[in-house]
């Protein structure tokens, strides 16, 4: 039974990527991430360059609900201080109350307001766009099949559309978009934004530390998540190491 | 049950009152078992195992969790983001269900390759697939929980299956939903259902072990015991056994669930449900893509119409292993002295597997071919091949006893 079992699963473990390979999609480029591989964690620097990406251009279309300012700082943060984090909401303005009068007013948004959305809902946002409404950002990366790779694949994938294709203006050709047709004018060029750190701003390393900042953002205990692992596993192996020795023992007598 | 000596005091006062160690010592460590039983025998413990796993971490879940509309999936994510190792509870939640069926599909198979269904333990097969159903079902609700796009999408493909049924269809349907769509009642009545249904399962876990005890397990020779040369104390033979696979396969789900925890879902489940917006393609979790096959493949038969049709042969699927017992002519329980049924049983394997490949994609062209071809081949093989095999086929001598068999080498 066993040699059967294993010789069909390696046959099926070839054949179905073979017939997997149907859709009309140029292939997603494999980006080099820092938080790939079992040891991966996000490179603070690009974490923080994409948070600025994200502020300055992403977050005029796109709101970031599922995050709070506090996320910013703190251990599995991005690395700011409280009082850059502080300072960072505080650029915010967000609608509290009622107070002692009933009234309902504005103030300066705290670390543990979640982030505040350029929208005030989905259909003011659509109004704003053309009929067409930027998702909210915060889960994307999960969301998306090819994950982190699919999302830098649609920043650097605008081309100019193939002859003889006829697009509605609001359209935009993007190569790695379902339909190819996507409602999102390109967000990064070069020098969009000029980072703090001095990195140059090209599209590429735009898109690269955007990307970054926004699987984090998709899942900001993946750190955590990996450490732990690697400390079950060792575990587990320790374990199941002793227990194939006891039982090699107590079986030893068995005939 | 022989008076239970033991050391402790305490021990024997309560065991005359309340006869629990006797029991354990019954059922574990007289309980004889054969002494050939290979790896395939893990599964069943492996599966109490993730029983245990999936209460202990849905409990938790359950304090966090919200089941209404606008808050389900926040409060998901509030479980990823915010509460100290939330994150984890419901990766080994969400990634236990999968592991839960890998391990209940092997245990199945093993059972259809060694007849463990066959006389004297048909009750407990049936037991087993009263489980499965029962698995089915809360896994399927479950999954609507969080209320992404394919919670609510699939739960509406799912429920309006029952609009299938002749006359009644579309108050069955809107009774199931507690409403006219899927929404906050049917949202509220399977988190209530979800709830409930593993400790049903955990019921009915105990008749099964019960019945198994009965009997004791079947073995890879698929003979009966004949004396105590064929057996082995379950504890601590059988212990250590299960207890060395637990460890490998808590290693191999571990290995998912810190660095794979997505990969058996579905990425849209991580959009929030909108009922305004269908999904491209609308698919169950993975354990779901056979019976999901059978559903779509079957074209109208006379006046049975299609939909009628698959939901039809999608529960007939199950109903098969019911009536297995039954249809399984061969008094040869072991597939190793059944020179056809040895091939055949892969057949059913590839089958299987065909199905939950063509149920991940859209039925068109091709797909639809093989999907036909599956289902039929599925329902061939339980009501034709079965009952002929035990008549046209030749078995080949079984050995005369367990232990015979053992010192002379495998047969
Ligand atoms: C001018 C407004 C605007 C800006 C600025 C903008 N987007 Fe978008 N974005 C949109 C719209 C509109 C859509 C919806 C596109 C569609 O559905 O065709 C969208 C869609 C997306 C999608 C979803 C693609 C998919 O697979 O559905 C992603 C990812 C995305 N944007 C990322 C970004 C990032 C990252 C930035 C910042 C670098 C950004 N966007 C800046 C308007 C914007
Ligand atoms: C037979 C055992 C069980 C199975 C197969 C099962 C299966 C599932 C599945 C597939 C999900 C969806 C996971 C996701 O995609 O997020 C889920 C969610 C959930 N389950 Fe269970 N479950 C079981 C037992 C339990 C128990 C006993 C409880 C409560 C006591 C529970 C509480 C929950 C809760 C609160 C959720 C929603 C949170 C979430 O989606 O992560 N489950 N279950």
């Amino acid at each position: 039974m066993r040699a059967f079992a294993i010789a069909l699963f390696s046959v099926v473990a070839l054949a179905v990527p073979a017939f997997a390979q149907e859709e009309a999609m140029p292939p997603l480029d494999h980006e080099k991430w820092s938080f790939d591989g079992p040891f991966g964690t996000f490179d603070r620097g690009a974490l923080q360059r994409g948070f600025e990406v994200y502020s300055e251009v992403c977050s005029n279309c796109h709101s970031l609900k599922l995050m709070s300012y506090r996320d910013l700082g703190g251990p599995g943060g991005l690395g700011y201080s409280d009082d850059e984090v502080k300072a960072i909401a505080a650029q915010k303005e967000v609608t509290d109350g009622p107070n002692d009068q009933g009234e309902m007013f504005q103030r300066p948004a705290r670390p543990s307001d979640h982030f505040v959305p350029p929208f005030p809902n989905d259909q003011a946002n659509r109004a704003a766009h053309n009929g067409a409404l930027p998702p909210d950002l915060s889960l994307i990366v999960k969301a998306r099949e090819g994950g982190s790779d699919y999302i830098y694949g649609i920043l650097t994938g605008y081309k100019p559309p193939p002859p003889g294709l006829k697009m509605p203006d609001t359209m935009q050709y993007n190569m790695h978009f379902p339909g190819h047709q996507i409602a999102m004018p390109p967000p990064l060029s070069d020098d969009v934004v000029s980072f703090a750190d001095g990195t140059k701003a090209t599209t590429a390393q735009e898109a690269h530390d955007v990307v970054t900042f926004l699987t984090w953002a998709s899942e900001p205990r993946m750190e955590e998540r990996k450490k732990t692992g690697v400390k079950v596993v060792f575990f587990l192996l320790v374990m199941t190491g002793v227990l194939y020795a006891a039982k090699r023992k107590i079986w030893a007598d068995v005939h | 049950m022989a008076a239970l000596q033991s050391q402790s005091k305490i021990v024997r006062w309560i065991d005359h009152r309340l006869p629990i160690f006797t029991f354990m010592q019954h059922e574990l460590h007289e309980y004889p078992t054969p002494k050939n039983l290979t790896y395939w025998w893990n599964y069943g413990s492996l599966a109490a195992l993730m029983l245990m796993i999936m209460i202990a971490t849905g409990i938790f879940l359950a304090m966090e969790y919200t089941p209404n509309v606008n808050l389900a999936f926040d409060s998901v994510e509030r479980i990823m983001r915010d509460v100290n190792y939330g994150w984890l509870i419901r990766y080994i939640h969400m990634n236990g269900a999968s592991f839960f069926f890998i391990v209940t599909y092997i245990h199945i198979f093993r059972g259809l390759y060694y007849g463990s269904y066959k006389e004297p333990r048909e009750l407990l097969w049936i037991l087993g697939v009263v489980i499965l159903l029962c698995m089915m079902a809360t896994a399927f609700m479950g999954y609507v929980l969080p209320w992404g796009q394919m919670s609510f999408w699939g739960a509406t493909v799912i429920t309006n299956l029952f609009s299938a049924i002749p006359l009644v269809g579309n108050e069955v349907v809107t009774w199931l939903w507690g409403g006219f769509s899927v929404d906050n009642p049917t949202l509220n009545r399977f988190y209530a259902l979800h709830y409930l249904l593993p400790f049903v399962i955990l019921g009915v876990v105990g008749l099964h072990i019960m019945a198994l005890h009965t009997h004791g397990s079947n073995n890879p020779l698929g003979i009966d015991r004949k004396g105590p040369q064929d057996s082995i104390p379950f504890h601590p033979y059988y212990t250590i056994k299960d207890m060395f696979g637990v460890g490998v396969f808590l290693t191999i789900f571990a290995i998912f669930v810190f660095w794979f925890p997505n990969l058996l879902g579905d990425p849209a489940n991580y959009i929030r449900a909108n009922p305004l917006q269908t999904p491209p393609e609308i698919v169950p979790e993975w354990y779901f893509l056979p019976f999901y096959a059978m559903l779509r493949s079957v074209p109208d038969i006379l006046f049975i119409k299609a939909k009628l049709a698959g939901v039809l042969a999608m529960f007939g699927s199950i109903f098969m292993l019911f009536i297995l017992p039954w249809l399984d002519t061969s008094p040869v329980r072991s597939a190793r002295f059944r020179p056809i049924y040895k091939w055949v049983f892969w057949l059913l394997v590839i089958d299987v597997l065909v199905l939950g490949y063509v149920g991940a994609h859209r039925p068109e062209g091709l797909y639809v071919v093989m999907g036909r071809i599956a289902t039929l081949y599925y329902f061939f093989h339980f009501l034709i091949l079965f009952p002929l095999l035990g008549i046209f086929e030749r078995p080949l001598p079984l050995p005369t006893s367990i232990s015979a068999a053992v010192t002379k080498g495998k047969p």
